[in-house]
This record gives structure tokens, C-alpha cells and sequence, in this order.
């Protein structure tokens, strides 16, 4: 039975992009089959960091008027044979998508895939509730500062009123993604640490993903961090993220302060 | 031992025959202001009704599982009443005005929790956006209540987890409501209309579990430990 996942956060810049990319190739490269949704039509970006942009003939606004066929529009991963796109239009705005063509394509796409990752955009309006429609579950992206938290406790809110499954009475599994955690600022009170976004959030905690170059050197060669740099830690955050959104039961590794760890070591080869 | 004389302003009520009908009128008009009557004092106006003694019980005992409690009886024919009714009240004068009734309210956004009369119980946390409206009693939350949230009660507002947002209790015009919560960080609390920001706090309280009541017009904040 597949999945539908929607990756949202409310507030904009904290990574959704970045981890609906991470997390759809974790998944593939698992064994999964994955497609992957820009919802953002208009300020399009999936396209560009899965490295696919010079390939986007058709998009999911071309679908939902019935321009073109599903396949059509689908594009495949070069590096991944399981990882697919759905790319968004730039040239159109959110008012382009009907939420009946929206329920028509994820049904469509629930046929033939193991995984439908739905990349929301920022904001509460038209797109970001179309992404999270048919959700079956979310991750929810945050950044440790209290704009992100407070936005993405809003966005919890939604998820329990707006979506189909919750009007019938069910539940979204809701996993919290935490993004550009900086131990060191963390440890010094610049920034929220991990308990004090739990405690504000209350949601299960589903990976840490720490504040790294890599994944801005990934973006701009178009390749999924977990991809680009699998042995990075922001990627084996995401890689176990993806192994527990298929159930396993594994600790969260929580990124720690390396100079605090190396003094450590150093402290014990000295003696 | 002096005993003095004081007057106040009551609702009065005039039913019109048929009853029946009157209490559906009342009912539709109830369902638009919830609450609207709790705690106020009222007068039932029966002059020209002719109600016998077990009409008039019976009138009292309808409006009552409405929540509207009758202190006194006007214009009744029978001058004694007995002592399972309220008393008879003559020389009663109309106030300057009409009294204020509320406007039509904003639709209430529908509490999920299943709803008894008089309290309302949330055993998920409140998240930011969202808005409780509940003017017919107590709230009680059971987890966090976010920042960017309310919670509008026309009764007290009990809060056990963390209190981020705004909790504004005796909305209806109930001087007696308390916030209690178990971990303060409101935004603002506010009970019958007064008010206090986060920032008119004692920043020794937070964190802390406090409740917060009215003192004639100052709203007093205390630890509970």
C-alpha cells in the first residue's frame, strides 16, 4: 500500500526542498520506488535540486488540466532507477491546481509507487493545504528558532483539521524533522536546543540534521545530499530518518559538539 | 443590627403564549450566544400569562435546564408563591435603555472534544492559529496550549500543560473565572475583560504554576506552590 508523505513547515527557507529531495532518494536507494511532487507552482525548486531541470517537458499543473498524461510528466532520476519527479509550473500560480485534479494525480501515482513524497510550499494558503490533502503522514521541518517552531505548530494544527484523513476522523502520523541544528550554538543558548522543541511541539522525532556545508554544495550540483555525499552526517541523518519512516525502530542520533569530542580524545591520549 | 436597602440592574424576561413556542424563539436566540445568561441575574415576567402555581414551576424548571436561573417573579396573580419558587418582586422600575445584548458572535470554531454542559475537555494540545470559543463554561486543557493560540471561556480555564498563548476566561461577562495552568508562558491572560500582557508580569512567575483571579479590578497572578 503506498504512502503519501507531505513535506511541510509552514515558514519558508527551513529545508523542506531539501529534505523531500534527501528523503525520496533514501528511500529509493533502500530499495523503494519514490516519486517525488513540487507543489510550489510558480516559485518552482524540486526540479533544480534533484539536478533535473534541463529535462521538464511537462508539469503537474499540465496533468491536472489534462494538457498531458501522467507519464508524460513523470521524470526519472539518472543516478536512481526508483526515484521519480513530478515538477511543478513555473509559469502558473497555485490557483492552477484543483483539488480534484490534485486527489485525481496522488490516486494515480498511489498505483505505481511505494512512496508519494508531496513537497510543500511555504505558507497555509492554497498550496500548502493541497499538498497535505491526502496525506497519510507528514514531515514536519523545523529550524531550532522559535518563527520556525511557532509556524510549524500551526502547521500541526492544520494537518489534525484540514486534511482527508483527519476529516475522517483518522489521524497523520506526524514525524518532526529538525534542520540546521548547530550543537555548538545550541550548547551556548543561541539557538533552542532539541528538548525545548519537543516540549513546544510535542511530536515524535523522526532526525536531527545538523548545520552543513554539504548540503548547500549538494543543492547547487542538483544532487540529493544522501546522494552526494552519502558518509556526510546531514546524510546518514537523513538515511535513518527515511529507515524509520518505513517503521524501524532506531535511537535518533543527535549531532554533538565535535570540538568538545575531540578535546575528549585528546584528553585521553594525553594521559 | 442595620439592614439596607440597595437596587440592581436584572434581565427580564417576558414569556409570550404559547410557551411552546416562546422557549423555541428563546432556544434559537440561545444558540447564536451561548452562555449569554450565565451567571446574570433574571427576572421572569408572567403578568398577563394567568400561569397557575405548577405553570409557573414548570416555566421555571424549562428555563433552567438552559441555564438560566430565575432570581425573582413579576406580575404574578397569586400573592403567595410558596417556598419552592423565588420570591415575588413588585416596584420593579425599567433601566435606562435597553441592556446590552451581544451581537451575533463569529461562528465558534467547532471544539472537536466531545462537549457536556458546562465544561469542555481537550485532551490534545492547542496549536498555534487555533481559537477554543466555549462562553457556556470551564475549558480544560490537557496538553500545551501554543503560542499564537486562545482559549475563550466563559467560565475558568484550566491548563495542564504549558500556557504560551492567550487565555482569556469570564468571557461572558464573569468576574469570578480563574486561569490555572501549570507552567505559565501566556502571551496574555485575561479574565471578564481585564487584561495583563506577558510583559506586565511578574518575571519571577515564569514557568511557573500560577492562577490568576480578579480583585475587584486587578487581576492578581500567584504561584500555586
Amino acid at each position: 500500500m503506498a504512502q503519501v508523505l507531505v513535506v511541510t513547515s509552514g515558514k519558508g527557507g527551513v529545508g523542506k526542498t531539501t529534505t523531500t529531495a534527501a528523503l525520496g532518494a533514501a528511500l529509493a536507494q533502500q530499495g523503494q520506488t519514490v516519486v517525488v511532487i513540487d507543489f510550489d507552482v510558480g516559485l518552482r525548486n524540486l526540479d533544480l535540486v534533484m539536478g533535473a531541470e534541463r529535462r521538464v517537458v511537462f508539469d503537474l499543473v499540465n496533468v491536472i488540466q489534462g494538457v498531458a498524461k501522467l507519464p508524460q510528466a513523470l521524470i526519472r532520476d539518472k543516478r536512481l532507477d526508483t526515484l521519480w519527479l513530478l515538477p511543478a509550473s513555473q509559469t502558473r500560480d497555485k490557483d492552477a491546481l484543483t483539488s480534484n485534479g490534485v486527489a485525481r494525480v496522488i490516486a494515480e501515482l498511489k498505483q505505481k509507487f511505494d512512496w508519494v513524497i508531496c513537497d510543500s510550499p511555504a505558507g497555509i494558503e492554497r498550496g500548502a493545504t493541497l499538498a497535505m490533502r491526502h496525506a497519510d503522514a507528514a514531515v514536519i521541518v523545523t529550524n531550532p528558532e522559535v518563527s520556525s517552531v511557532r509556524d510549524s505548530d500551526r502547521i500541526i494544527g492544520l494537518l489534525d483539521a484540514k486534511t482527508e484523513k483527519a476529516e475522517k476522523g483518522g489521524r497523520v502520523d506526524k514525524h518532526l524533522l529538525i534542520t540546521r541544528y548547530d550543537p555548538l550554538r545550541a550548547s551556548k543558548g543561541e539557538m533552542l536546543n532539541i528538548d525545548d522543541v519537543l516540549d513546544i511541539l510535542s511530536v515524535p522525532l523522526i532526525g536531527v540534521v545538523p548545520e552543513s556545508e554539504e548540503v548547500l554544495r549538494a543543492s547547487n550540483v542538483g544532487s540529493p545530499v544522501t546522494l552526494c555525499n552519502p558518509s556526510s552526517a546531514a546524510a546518514r541523518a537523513y538515511g535513518e530518518a527515511a529507515r524509520r519512516l518505513k517503521g524501524e525502530n532506531l535511537p535518533v542520533t543527535i549531532p554533538s559538539d565535535k570540538k568538545r569530542l575531540f578535546t575528549r580524545l585528546f584528553g585521553r591520549r594525553a594521559a | 443590627m442595620r439592614f439596607r436597602g440597595r437596587s440592581y440592574i436584572a434581565f427580564v424576561l417576558t414569556p409570550e403564549a404559547p410557551i411552546f413556542d416562546w422557549l423555541a424563539d428563546l432556544d434559537a436566540w440561545i444558540a447564536r450566544s451561548a452562555g449569554f445568561f450565565v451567571g446574570k441575574p433574571v427576572v421572569l415576567d408572567v403578568a398577563g400569562l394567568s400561569l397557575s402555581k405548577d405553570a409557573i414551576a414548570h416555566l421555571i424548571a424549562e428555563l433552567q435546564t438552559r441555564e438560566i436561573r430565575i432570581m425573582g417573579i413579576e406580575g404574578a396573580d397569586l400573592l403567595d408563591l410558596g417556598p419552592e419558587l423565588p420570591p415575588l418582586l413588585r416596584g420593579g422600575r425599567a433601566a435606562n435603555g435597553p441592556l446590552e445584548t451581544p451581537a451575533l458572535r463569529q461562528e465558534t470554531i467547532a471544539a472537536r472534544a466531545a462537549q457536556e454542559p458546562g465544561s469542555l475537555l481537550l485532551e490534545t494540545p492547542v496549536r498555534s492559529g487555533q481559537s477554543i470559543v466555549f462562553p457556556a463554561g470551564d475549558v480544560t486543557v490537557l496538553g500545551s496550549v501554543s503560542s499564537g493560540a486562545e482559549i475563550i471561556a466563559g467560565g475558568s480555564i484550566h491548563v495542564y500543560g504549558t500556557l504560551r498563548g492567550r487565555a482569556l476566561a469570564g468571557s461572558t461577562g464573569n468576574p469570578r473565572a480563574r486561569i490555572f495552568c501549570n507552567k505559565v508562558e501566556a502571551e496574555l491572560l485575561a479574565i471578564d475583560g481585564y487584561y495583563r500582557t506577558a510583559e506586565d508580569m511578574e518575571p519571577s512567575l515564569r514557568s511557573r504554576p500560577i492562577q490568576a483571579w480578579l480583585q475587584g479590578d486587578v487581576m492578581l497572578i500567584a504561584p500555586l506552590n
